[in-house]
């Protein structure tokens, strides 16, 4: 493991993740998380579907950032810098990617918010071409699992910790502002993350998968390999084995979605009810997190 | 299997289409329209297809394609006669339905069948693939019963990409059933029903939601500013607001499009509030009412 | 953000970017109270911005906005996650991309002022945030406060007693607070004040006035500056 994981995990990492709520503030407004039980519930729910999708985009950013590194390294850090710079096609598109997966405004924004934050953060501390080429690619801020990604590349780690690094953040911040917000015995709410330590290895580990039937290049031909599920479901042993591949069978998909089929490979779950969360917490008189 | 008949049947697999041409007078001609059961497709009305189910099922081990190929300029409405009951199969194995339909220049596409009831035990996978052309209309509604009454529901991943001019639009993915995450106020609460509809392209764009949401520039600034989202702010850039009721969000997408996005009780309750968002991301109806006569 | 914004962050000395300014103090001790004043008094002269930080909705920023000192784009509220001394010490990013995000849109701006959330004695701004600080305090929480000290009362540039109209209801000595303060405050200056009495806070507008104008003219701020 790459030490600076750590600090990329750490909660302290000065990018303003600790007013994020993750929609826990508007869970407890709602009535719908109240104590350490529907907290674990709402914590599987927000892993298997945001953790899943989040994870799977910063793998796909650290690939990206590496890729970014290596790069300028072998031209002498004079890559990319005009705006028709192609290498900000691929950061473009997956930030996009991001946006299709993420229908609720006020999550875009979210998002948008600490992917800015972390970045402006992040340069400052592991100064790098990955970030560098991303914060001119997506200047308004990407989104977080996006800059997470980058970040992680900036740091040295590879993309399966950029992915562990993104499944912790999508449950720590929640059952942080849970404590807080509800008054919850810590300890109790960190054996519940405890507990989840295995999902969040599973969920790293899917996010990986469904990397490999993804390529950077928007262009490039469908090069999957048939025995990866176009769905990554960790526990599920069936999407895991290799007969549910027929569900990306050429047969069954048209010819046309070939390509787009590389980036359509990156997990899509979602969660209708942290959508709702998300825009009703918009619209709340008294807010103390930012979402 | 029995079927509702008593017939045992084993799995099948099955590929239909649906093809569109564009009449030399500006009307809609279906050039294709090939069942294979259990995909049965009548036409009903001009440019109207329904769905008729002739089995039951899906059943697990089905494997049925349905290609829509919506001609440029032309219409094209789909329904069902009745809802879909997914069941399981003979043997472990999953049933799976796979969408993919293209919408071409000017061409609009509404797709609305019958609610999905996931009978318990089954184990079914959905695939819709969505590819639009730059100035395409669609509306695509999708609605998931779980479990018949009083019935927990077997399982489900129904994914969802809609592609607009080759960039994404929404990708989506639904997983029902699943033990380690049933139950979680983060996905679906305790409701029953999950439904969205998508409104993409034109008729979204130009819809009033899209109007007001320019229109109202100003205030959406205003209102980001106060709530503190920068974004809005340091871009000058209105965020689409999205429009929320009990159970029903409207949400302005990053592209062109809109979703309405529902969870609910029952599948009456869950009509109705998809209903109430579609009128607001589609107050024209966006695709084809279709008068009668009218192409 | 673009890398300007983390050039203009680093940037050795002042030019090219407003004086941050940060007031922070106790619940209730008269913060944005302050800030209106501040606005009133130096708004004519000054090209301001307001960042707050109110741990309640935006509250704080509502209040701004009616008082009607200061056009209300150039208010922005800056949510804390329930932690508001996290959010002006330990993770600035999201103060520091509202204040640039001001500069941005109306710059360029003489002055940022960046109010915390109501906290508690221990809150201090960090000097990557905040150029200046004051802290406020108010006679009702008693006579005994600056001797308590505190990194607040202790550190800031400019502490301020409030609410001086009230002493003698609620028993404060002025004289008592006026001498712990000194001898915890090595020197650094104590301002009286009664923002409901002096609707501009003059005396605390002025000393604002002259950290500004040694930002702008000298371009840095001596470590402990007392203007004037």
């Amino acid at each position: 493991m790459h030490a600076a994981l750590l600090l990329l995990a750490d909660s302290r990492l000065p990018a303003g993740g600790h007013a994020h709520s993750g929609g826990a503030e508007e869970a407890v407004r709602a009535g719908t998380v109240t104590g350490p039980d529907d907290l674990a519930r709402f914590l599987r729910g927000r892993l298997a579907t945001a953790g899943l999708v989040a994870a799977a985009l910063a793998a796909a950013a650290c690939e990206l950032g590496s890729a970014a590194v290596d790069t300028s390294e072998r031209v002498d850090g004079d890559a990319g810098t005009g705006e028709g710079d192609p290498a900000m096609l691929p950061w473009r598109r997956l930030d996009a990617e991001a946006d299709a997966r993420t229908a609720s405004p006020a999550q875009r924004e979210a998002a948008r918010t600490q992917g800015r934050l972390l970045v402006r953060t992040a340069r400052r501390i592991w100064p790098s071409p990955a970030l560098e080429s991303l914060a001119r690619a997506v200047p308004d801020g990407a989104h977080h699992p996006v800059a997470l990604g980058a970040t992680a590349a900036a740091a040295g780690c590879d993309p399966g910790q950029a992915a562990l690094a993104a499944a912790y953040w999508s449950v720590t911040g929640p059952a942080t502002a849970a404590v807080r917000l509800l008054g919850l015995d810590p300890v109790a709410v960190h054996r519940l993350l405890a507990d989840l330590a295995p999902s969040l290895g599973a969920t790293a580990r899917a996010a990986r998968t469904a990397l490999h039937t993804w390529t950077a290049d928007p262009g490039a031909p469908w090069t999957t390999n048939p025995d990866v599920p176009w769905t990554a479901d960790p526990d599920d042993r069936r999407a895991s084995s290799p007969d549910i591949g027929r569900a990306t069978d050429p047969d069954l998909i048209g010819v046309e979605f070939m390509s787009d089929a590389c980036w359509a490979a990156l997990p899509a779950t979602t969660a209708p009810a942290l959508d709702l969360l998300a825009e009703s917490h918009l619209r709340a008189e008294t807010r103390l997190f930012v979402s | 299997m029995r079927t509702s008949s008593g017939d045992v049947r084993s799995s099948v697999r099955a590929h239909a289409s649906i093809r569109t041409e564009l009449l030399s007078g500006g009307g809609t001609r279906l050039e294709t329209l090939r069942s294979d059961p259990p995909l049965t497709l009548r036409q009903t009305g001009p440019g109207v297809v329904h769905l008729v189910s002739t089995a039951a099922g899906p059943l697990g081990g089905d494997r049925l394609r349905l290609d829509i190929d919506v001609a440029p300029g032309t219409m094209l409405d789909i329904r069902s006669i009745a809802s879909t009951l997914v069941l399981p199969g003979p043997f472990a194995e999953d049933s799976v339905m796979v969408v993919n339909a293209r919408v071409g220049a000017g061409a609009s596409l509404r797709f609305a069948p019958e609610p999905t009831v996931l009978a318990a035990g089954c184990s079914h996978r959905v695939a819709v693939r969505l590819s639009l052309a730059r100035d395409a209309t669609v509306f695509w509604r999708e609605e998931i019963v779980f479990g018949r009454h009083g019935e927990r529901p077997g399982r489900c991943r129904s994914r969802f990409d809609a592609v607009v001019d080759g960039m994404p639009l929404l990708r989506q993915e639904l997983v029902v059933g699943d033990p380690a995450s049933d139950g979680s106020p983060a996905m679906y609460g305790t409701a029953r029903c999950v439904g969205s509809t998508l409104v993409a392209g034109r008729g979204a764009t130009g819809t009033a939601l899209g109007e007001t949401t320019r229109e109202t520039t100003r205030e959406a600034t205003e209102d980001a500013t106060r709530r503190g989202h920068a974004e809005a702010v340091r871009t000058g850039k209105a965020v689409g607001r999205a429009v929320l009721r009990d159970g029903c969000a409207v949400l302005p997408l990053a592209g062109p499009g809109v979703l309405v996005s529902v969870l609910a009780d029952d599948a009456v309750q869950l009509r109705e509030r998809l209903e109430w968002g579609e009128a607001l991301a589609a107050p024209g109806g966006v695709a084809p009412a279709f008068p009668s006569g009218q192409r | 953000m673009g890398a300007h914004h983390d050039d203009k962050h680093d940037a050795p000395d002042g030019h090219g970017r407003a004086l941050r300014l940060g007031i922070g103090g106790p619940v209730g001790s008269g913060k944005t109270a302050l800030v209106a004043a501040l606005c009133r008094s130096l708004g004519p002269s000054m090209r301001l911005g307001v960042v707050t930080n109110d741990i309640y909705t935006t509250e704080d920023a509502d209040f701004l906005r009616r008082a009607g000192v200061l056009d209300p784009d150039r208010i922005l509220a800056v949510q804390t996650g329930c932690c508001p001394h996290t959010a002006i010490r330990d993770d600035i990013a999201a103060n520091l991309d509202a204040v640039e995000t001001l500069e941005e849109r109306f710059g360029p701006l003489d002055l940022v002022i960046v109010e915390s959330g109501g906290d508690n004695l221990t809150a201090t701004f960090s000097r990557g945030l905040a150029d200046s600080q004051i802290f406020v305090l108010d006679v009702s929480g008693g006579d005994k406060v600056p001797r308590k000290g505190g990194p607040g009362v202790t550190t800031a540039d400019l502490l301020v007693v409030n609410k001086t109209d009230l002493a003698p209801m609620v028993g404060a000595d002025l004289t008592v607070m006026s001498r712990d303060a000194g001898a915890v405050r090595d020197g650094r200056p104590v301002l009286f004040t009664s923002i409901r009495e002096d609707g501009g806070a003059h005396g605390v507008a002025e000393w604002v006035s002259g950290v500004v104008d040694s930002w702008h003219h000298h371009g840095h701020l001596h470590d402990g500056e007392v203007v004037p």
